[in-house]
């Protein structure tokens, strides 16, 4: 009897079924293996499994603990959903890749080690491109590009940080990081760029909206809470972790604020809610860390409707941007309806799911005396829910009236938001079974009139001041690409004459740098190219020389003595 | 028959095969009993590889005790060369038959005489405890090699032979100097004997001087940079089943001969530092390196692409070499081994388009993933195998590699290594980029995929490449096991 099947396995075979299979059959195979998953999930037991030695390292491919549960059961949930919504696109790369990615995300955060957590890790990204890429257009094989270098980069980081930690250590476990040096700044840098922590953050924003429209709902799922995970792990108590999430929830705000691209917005979103759980990553208490692994269950479950939702919008009309949009509730009311309930979640509206992770981790700041912690936690879901639970609503569904008629979202695309919106509501209503599922005991209520009162008037303030500022808070088409692309040293808060500036100064300096490039580029072609000077094929008495020269030099040497 | 008295027969069978070959009419023939004498040396080399692990064994020819008579001497590190060779040979024949019936079309009898020749010769070399027998099978292997490359369709063929013979030939004779000096000082021949004698005359000139030709002669076989410039042109237009073959094996015994040389016969105390060799080694391991991957970046040749990783890839070996660690010999072994198993699978691999499509510029490989998937899919696969991407053997020998660098603290080598890899990324990248992601132009023909007959052999390449990733008992153990014979007793310990 076995008695440990990994579920990676599973999905692995899955995504290498797929090609073999046509139509009703392949669709089936899409819903049947991540349903397979999710009972292979609810059989799991505590303990560690697949413990095998290679190269003299001790490897565990399967440890289940409480941590890795949370997580474990959110992706196989969120597979579910996602292969639903998937449904009707006939395109086997993007469902294969969508099975492997979750079966690597899988496998990552069931690593006992860290270098199994490396493999997958890589493999993540290797499939997750794919994603990206099957969009099809010339945009999106380039953002797909820079996401595939980015997160190269952090993978050689986190091997380098991994080959450090065993060289010091002399063990592979995957537990908190305790060593200094390199080992644990390496570590802690790879684990940050893929929880987008600023400035290591700008690949999401750059690629989740260029993804294709299925694609995004687990690119949004899994690689940044995957790290989440990781943060949770090895760096649990991180000052410095505390900070930079704080930061991180106002500075996704901000950066939503001025966005135009509806998927845009939500990646925003991404940064901000990453940045609650980064914070209480960071802050390490009890509560905090309940909050940031709840956080991190609820987030993915809203932000994956809110996506669905977007991008329901994005297939039935084509389009993307704010300006071209509105008044769409007449002819997807349900969409509407489902949309609005991830847009409640994410603000964290009393009876919805994002209300309660959320101030578990806010209360976790002022139980810990951190006031200013407090204070921007406090603050960033003002601006949550100004863009997305009133800006982008209202002007993509309510609002001016933009001509478009499109039909209502295909059947399997509804199935899934609404299931994904049934849980949503279920959690903020009952919540007792999300916080038994915690690594740590729980005891918290959120619904107690105060922190209701606190959240109520935080967001029914923030409401007002939309409706009497609506004529500035409207998306502007001006925004283009590249201005996305800039990173700003301290002043987060910049006006759209700053924005300006610095675009005309970055594109000013990017054109200096690549003509420098392509100069540099076009020297090293004619020096090392086809028939550079280090791959022509050089006359026998040349090659006669150099061996001549290095028979010399050793002789030089050993005579001289 | 003990192992003993049947392990001589690895060379001598390949090397009797090839008279009979040479006289056998047709395609057919010819090739079964090239691949049955490969096959049968491989299976004796398989059959000697875990006796010579245990104690060091020894066959007088001729029952002439040495060190008058030839002996044939074989340990851990030789035993692994031998089984690394013929069994690369018997793979690489596999794949011969339907290519070489398209290059040489005619008369295929005296072709796969030069190849068992050229098997004999590099086996010979491998197994030999005898100075100046190892100058002589590594003419008979040169000879019929330069002889195989000029078999090659291309007329380009012709001067990359001639070329290669020149700059062997001044090899070959470097090798011989540095022997003759040896026999001057020391009065014998083989090397178990003349490591012995060594030490009584080791503060003498003309010791350092051979020590110096024989390390460049091998150099220069070895294709280490600056001595490798024959090897992208021979490589690239030789036959491609030739290539195969050589890319697995000739530069690989090389190394061997060298180790054999400046551990055994000289003592690494001596070695490294009379001559300031392991600051040679490194900065030529490491020049070669870079400007082996370097250029491969930019080739449009594919078989000279690969010819230059080729050349990146022994800075890999050699410079686990210079480390002069147990740990640093491990990886050069290791990679030694691995690195056949990738250059084979990935010249298989181009030598199946070169069949289908005629040409192996870059451009012509555009949008080829779609109508040839089964082969650029196992170049692919290769492909990560070079990069060292883990569950690839490829990774086990650059993992040991770093950590052998990491063991003498050379960060920074590990830096260079990673670096490396990352234009390995860069090359293999370009050729997926022309397959996948560009359309096929209209002006280049629509091929179908290729015969089984290629395809299989390539396949099982590729496998092993993974499967030796997983299981590394075999690799790790017999490399862990010739590094230590290198640099432990050697040759001059006890023997029966």
């Amino acid at each position: 009897m076995i008695d440990f099947i990994h579920p990676s396995l599973i999905l692995f075979l899955g995504a290498a079924l797929l090609p073999l299979l046509k139509g009703s059959a392949r669709k089936t195979a899409l819903l049947v293996v991540p349903a397979l998953v999710l009972a292979l999930i609810a059989t799991l037991e505590p303990g560690e499994f697949g413990q095998f030695e290679f190269l003299d390292m001790a490897l565990t491919l399967g440890r289940v603990d409480a941590l890795s549960m949370v997580f474990v059961w959110v992706f196989g949930i969120i597979l579910l959903i996602g292969m639903i919504y998937a449904l009707h696109v006939d395109d086997w790369i993007q469902h294969s890749a969508a099975l492997g990615y979750a079966g690597a995300a899988l496998g990552a955060v069931l690593a006992g080690d860290l270098l199994t957590l490396y493999v997958f890790w890589e493999l993540m990204v290797i499939t997750s491109v794919w994603l990206i890429w099957r969009r099809g257009s010339g945009v999106s094989y380039q953002a797909g590009m820079r996401y595939l270098v980015i997160h190269a980069i952090g993978g050689v980081l986190l091997l380098a940080g991994v080959i450090i930690y065993y060289q010091t250590t002399g063990s592979l476990a995957f537990d908190q990081i305790e060593v200094g040096g390199p080992a644990f700044w390496l570590i802690l840098l790879a684990f940050m760029i893929n929880a987008a922590v600023p400035p290591l953050h700008a690949w999401l924003a750059d690629a989740y909206p260029e993804a294709t429209i299925t694609g995004a709902i687990f690119l949004s799922a899994l690689t940044t809470k995957t790290a989440v995970y990781t943060l949770m792990r090895g760096y649990p108590g991180v000052e410095l972790l505390m900070w930079l999430g704080a930061i991180m929830t106002l500075y996704g705000v901000i950066y939503a604020v001025l966005a135009n691209d509806i998927r845009r917005i939500l990646a925003y979103h991404i940064i901000s809610q990453v940045g609650y759980m980064v914070c209480g990553v960071g802050m390490g208490t009890v509560m905090a860390l309940n909050g940031a692994g709840a956080h991190a269950f609820t987030h993915i479950l809203y932000k994956a409707l809110l996506f669905m939702g977007a991008g329901a919008v994005i297939y039935m009309t084509g389009k993307s941007r704010l300006t071209d949009l509105g008044g769409l509730y007449r002819h997807m009311p349900w969409t509407f309806l489902f949309y609005m309930v991830g847009a409640l979640s994410i603000s964290g509206f009393p009876l919805f799911s994002g209300f309660v992770s959320k101030t578990m981790i806010t209360e976790a700041a002022s139980l810990d005396y951190r006031a200013i912690i407090f204070l921007m936690l406090l603050m960033a879901p003002a601006g949550t829910f100004l863009s997305i639970g009133l800006k982008l609503a209202w002007f993509t569904f309510l609002g001016r009236d933009s001509g478009l008629r499109p039909r209502e979202a295909p059947a399997n695309m509804l199935l899934a938001m609404g299931i994904a919106a049934f849980l949503c509501f279920a959690i903020g209503v009952y919540p007792a079974p999300l916080y038994a599922l915690l690594p740590n005991p729980v005891d918290y209520n959120a619904y107690n009139i105060g922190l209701i009162l606190k959240e109520l008037q935080l967001l029914l303030f923030t409401g007002l001041a939309f409706f009497l500022l609506l004529r500035f808070v409207g998306g502007k088409n001006a925004i283009t690409l590249d201005t996305d692309w800039i990173y700003r040293g301290g002043g987060k808060r910049a006006t759209l004459a700053v924005r300006n500036a610095v675009v005309s100064g970055n594109r000013w300096i990017r054109k200096a740098i690549m003509i420098v490039l392509r100069s540099r580029a076009q020297g090293i072609r004619s020096r090392y190219g086809r028939d550079g000077k280090l791959a022509r094929s050089w006359p026998t008495g040349s090659m006669a020389m150099w061996t001549a020269i290095l028979l010399a030099s050793l002789l030089l040497f050993g005579i001289r003595t | 028959m003990n192992i003993v008295d049947l392990m001589p027969f690895s060379v001598l069978v390949p090397l009797i095969a090839s008279a009979i070959v040479a006289l056998l009419p047709g395609r057919t023939l010819p090739w079964a009993v090239t691949f049955l004498a490969a096959l049968i040396s491989a299976i004796i080399a398989a059959l000697t590889l875990p006796a010579a692990t245990e104690v060091t064994l020894s066959y007088p020819f001729g029952n002439w005790p040495p060190p008058i008579g030839i002996e044939y001497r074989v340990d851990a590190a030789n035993a692994f060369v031998a089984l690394l060779v013929s069994s690369m040979a018997s793979l690489a024949l596999l794949w011969a038959r339907t290519s070489v019936n398209r290059e040489v079309p005619r008369r295929q009898g005296p072709f796969y005489a030069l190849f068992l020749l050229a098997l004999a010769g590099l086996l010979g070399i491998t197994m030999t405890g005898d100075a100046f027998n190892v100058f002589v099978f590594l003419e008979i292997s040169s000879l019929a090699t330069y002889a195989l490359v000029a078999y090659g369709s291309d007329r380009r063929a012709l001067l990359a032979a001639f070329r290669y013979l020149i700059m062997g030939t001044i090899g070959a004779t470097f090798l011989l100097i540095g022997i003759a000096f040896l026999y001057m000082m020391t009065g014998t021949l083989n090397m178990a004997d003349m490591a012995e004698r060594l030490p009584e005359v080791r503060d003498t000139r003309a010791v350092r001087a051979a020590l110096a030709f024989i390390i460049v002669g091998l150099g220069l076989k070895l294709a280490l940079l600056p001595l490798h410039l024959w090897l992208p042109n021979a490589y690239a237009y030789a036959p491609n089943f030739v290539t195969v073959f050589l890319a697995g094996t000739a530069t690989k015994v090389a190394l061997y001969v060298m180790l054999r040389f400046i551990f055994t016969v000289f003592a690494p105390d001596y070695s490294f530092v009379v001559l300031p060799l392991a600051t040679v080694l490194m900065v030529l391991a490491v020049a070669g390196m870079f400007a082996g991957s370097w250029v491969a970046m930019f080739q449009v040749h594919l078989k000279r692409m690969l010819a230059y990783s080729s050349v990146a890839q022994v800075g890999y070996m050699v410079l686990g070499v210079s480390l002069v660690t147990t740990a640093g010999l491990t990886a050069a072994f290791l990679h030694l081994f691995n690195h056949a198993l990738i250059k084979t699978a990935l010249f298989m691999a181009i030598g199946t388009v070169m069949y289908q499509t005629n040409s192996i510029k870059i451009d012509d490989l555009r949008g080829l993933g779609r109508q040839m998937p089964w082969t650029m899919t196992a170049f692919a696969l290769a492909g990560l195998s070079i990069i060292g991407v883990p569950t690839t053997a490829g990774f086990i020998s650059k993992w040991y590699l770093i950590l052998a660098a990491i063991d003498v603290q050379a960060w920074w080598l590990v830096g260079l290594i990673v670096l490396t890899s990352m234009m390995a990324v860069v090359y293999i990248w370009r050729v997926v980029e022309a397959a996948w992601m560009t359309k096929r132009p209209a002006d280049l023909p629509t091929v179908r995929e290729a015969p089984l007959s290629l395809l299989l052999p390539t396949w099982l390449l590729v496998a092993l490449n993974f499967y030796f990733g997983l299981d590394t008992r075999l690799t790790v153990g017999a490399a862990s096991a010739a590094a230590d014979v290198m640099l432990g007793a050697g040759l001059g310990g006890a023997a029966p």
